[in-house]
């Protein structure tokens, strides 16, 4: 059995913004030569003259849109996640976060959604490089569900915020009533190991449970979604309450998820045995999203076997 | 080798980038398309570069900056010898080292693009240790035309004017689209001409599809000593493939099998043409 293929996040990131466009006429899009990624097209026929178009220019991008909400405009800023958060991560940092300017900006096709387009394309480094920044949330939607919330959540969200999506159709994931930026879902209950996972990654987590009960173990699944501000509250009680942690992202295993659960986990002395499950600091090999998953063990099996052996050790 | 040589040289270059294309179902057609007859004259003309040379610090430089392009390029280094042909099957492949966009794992290219804004700054860079270190070898890169919306660009033009690098080269593939649509829609840059040439330029442009031309003014550089040169190049995105010209649904779009059946009996009929003499300016 497996989760029901809904539409690409990015899809009901675009209908969404359309429906809070359609009652607050502040909300503007912005782009660069980003529309059809990011699947704009559909708002740009509704609100022509609310997306603004600045050429392939994502420090620009970022600027303008920092300049823009500074009037009282709410603004989504769309890019590629690596163009967005590598090139333009100053005007980020200090146009958008410091400067206090609650630009929502949206980073697309994220992650290895590119997959063989190549580490140029890829972003991951993202969540290490934006974690590190003051006054910036980080949200990745993992279905359609939390999509549709975050981004309604977005178009009011008082501070700068940062979201994160993938391309492909995502699965739903289940339990759609508890969504709040700052608040981990505890999809699935566990008694022995618990995975820790966000966006595109957690449906994988919860095909991995249905592995492990095969071999009678009962594991968890919680998708944190909002990597900032972290939901330690619910994270040091899970954590408490398993025999193993498996902390899983589309991410480098620098900086991101797992490194943040492990500083925090282990500063509130929490020695639940937990292991990273992230892309390796190394040259990313070759593929889709799908055969780089696969290759890394961020994939059903793999991320069974490694909680597996965590909980065996 | 004649004009004519080159001119069918490119007709099989299309056919075996779409036929990568094809195959990967990946790549970024209408920009190789647009750029490849700019490669064509510089591997085959102008670079001073072989697999031979290619560890030689005197060799000639050429830094793709407009990365997507890639499939142009990987045809191009495999029909000089620097790949294998049968490497252009595996495009996009799990653990293979064609990427989709240059990197220097694939012999003969010199650095590793794909976002874009990143190549003119690079070659001022290798421009400038040629003077430093009084190397005669020149520097060539090649931009996109919604590529010059990056800032790094013009940052990189200040400096290549103050450093007098007459030994770079940057060609624009102008032929006015994007992915969105029209560069002049999308982030006007024209007047392009004028642009460079207040920036302590020397400028000329010439048709990116006439092998002849293209040849000439490469032949020429340094157009003006202490200056660095740009060459724009009016070209058409997806050219030679009468369904792809112009249309900014080629830029990242791969053909299905009937699209490829004809694209390749498009430039099977041009190929006939020039080798019965037809089809010449
Ligand atoms: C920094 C950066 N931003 C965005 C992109 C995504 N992108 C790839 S190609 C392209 C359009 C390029 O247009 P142009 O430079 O005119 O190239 P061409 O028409 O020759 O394909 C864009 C926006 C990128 N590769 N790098
Ligand atoms: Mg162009």
């Amino acid at each position: 059995m497996s989760e029901k293929i809904g539409k690409s996040n990015l899809d009901v990131f675009s209908e969404t913004v359309i429906e809070m466009a359609g009652k607050d006429s502040d909300i503007l899009v912005i782009t660069s030569d980003s529309r059809g990624s990011g699947k704009l097209w559909p708002f740009a026929h509704r609100f022509p003259d609310r997306i603004i178009e600045v050429g392939i220019a994502e420090q620009n991008l970022v600027g303008i849109a920092a300049g823009l909400a500074s009037t009282g405009k709410k603004v989504f800023a769309v890019s590629p996640a690596s163009f967005l958060t590598a090139r333009a991560l100053e005007q980020i940092k200090n146009d958008v976060a410091y400067s206090d300017h609650p630009v929502t900006l949206v980073g697309i096709s994220a992650g290895v959604s590119y997959g063989p387009l190549g580490s140029t394309h890829h972003s991951l480094h993202d969540f290490a490089a934006l974690r590190a920044i003051n006054n910036l949330d980080i949200v990745v939607p993992g279905d359609n569900y939390e999509t549709r919330e975050a981004v309604r959540a977005a178009a009011d969200w008082d501070t700068p915020l940062y979201l994160r999506f993938g391309k492909r159709p995502a699965p739903h994931l289940g339990g759609d009533d508890d969504f709040q930026i700052g608040k981990a879902r505890i999809l699935k209950p566990g008694e022995d190991g618990k995975f820790i996972a966000i966006g595109e990654t957690v449906v994988r987590a919860l095909e991995a449970t249905r592995i492990l009960e095969e071999s009678n173990l009962d594991c968890g699944v919680i998708s944190v979604h909002s990597l900032k501000p972290l939901d330690i509250e619910t994270l040091e009680k899970e954590a408490r309450n398993s025999r193993a942690l498996v902390t899983v992202e589309e991410h480098s295993v620098c900086g991101g998820l797992g490194e943040a659960c492990a500083a925090f986990l282990s500063q509130a002395g929490v020695a639940t045995p937990f292991k990273i499950v992230a892309i390796p600091d190394e040259y990313t090999v070759t593929g889709s999203q799908q055969e780089i998953f696969d290759h890394y063990g961020i994939s059903a099996q793999g991320l069974a076997g490694t909680m597996l052996d965590l909980l065996e050790h | 080798m004649t004009d004519l040589e080159l001119e069918l040289k490119s007709v099989e270059y299309r056919k075996k980038i779409l036929t990568a294309i094809k195959k990967a179902q990946a790549g970024h057609t209408g920009g190789s398309l647009s750029c490849v007859d700019i490669l064509n004259v510089l591997y085959n003309r102008i670079l001073r570069v072989s697999p031979e040379t290619f560890t030689s610090p005197v060799r000639d430089r050429y830094i793709q900056s407009k990365g997507h392009s890639v499939e142009a390029l990987y045809v191009l280094l495999a029909d000089k010898g620097f790949i294998p042909e049968s490497n252009l099957e595996t495009l996009c492949r799990y653990h293979s080292d064609l990427v989709g966009h240059p990197t220097r794992k694939v012999p003969g290219i010199e650095q590793n693009t794909g976002a874009l804004g990143h190549g003119l700054s690079v070659s001022v860079g290798i421009a400038l240790a040629g003077k430093i270190d009084k190397r005669a070898y020149r520097v060539f890169t090649l931009l996109g035309d919604g590529e010059l919306a990056e800032g790094s660009n013009w940052e990189a033009c200040l400096a290549a004017a103050h450093f007098g690098l007459d030994n770079l080269t940057a060609i624009v593939d102008r032929n006015g689209l994007q992915i969105t649509g029209l560069t002049d829609d999308v982030c006007r840059t024209d007047p392009l001409e004028d642009k460079f040439s207040a920036f302590g330029w020397t400028v000329k442009t010439v048709d990116g599809h006439n092998i002849r031309q293209l040849s000439e003014t490469l032949r020429k550089v340094p157009f003006e000593i202490g200056k660095p040169n740009l060459l724009i190049a009016n070209t058409t995105k997806g050219k030679g493939i009468s369904f792809m010209e112009g249309d900014r649904s080629w830029h990242h779009g791969f053909p299905n099998d009937s699209q490829y059946e004809r694209a390749i009996k498009e430039l099977d009929d041009a190929y006939s043409l020039l080798t019965a003499g037809e089809g010449r300016d």
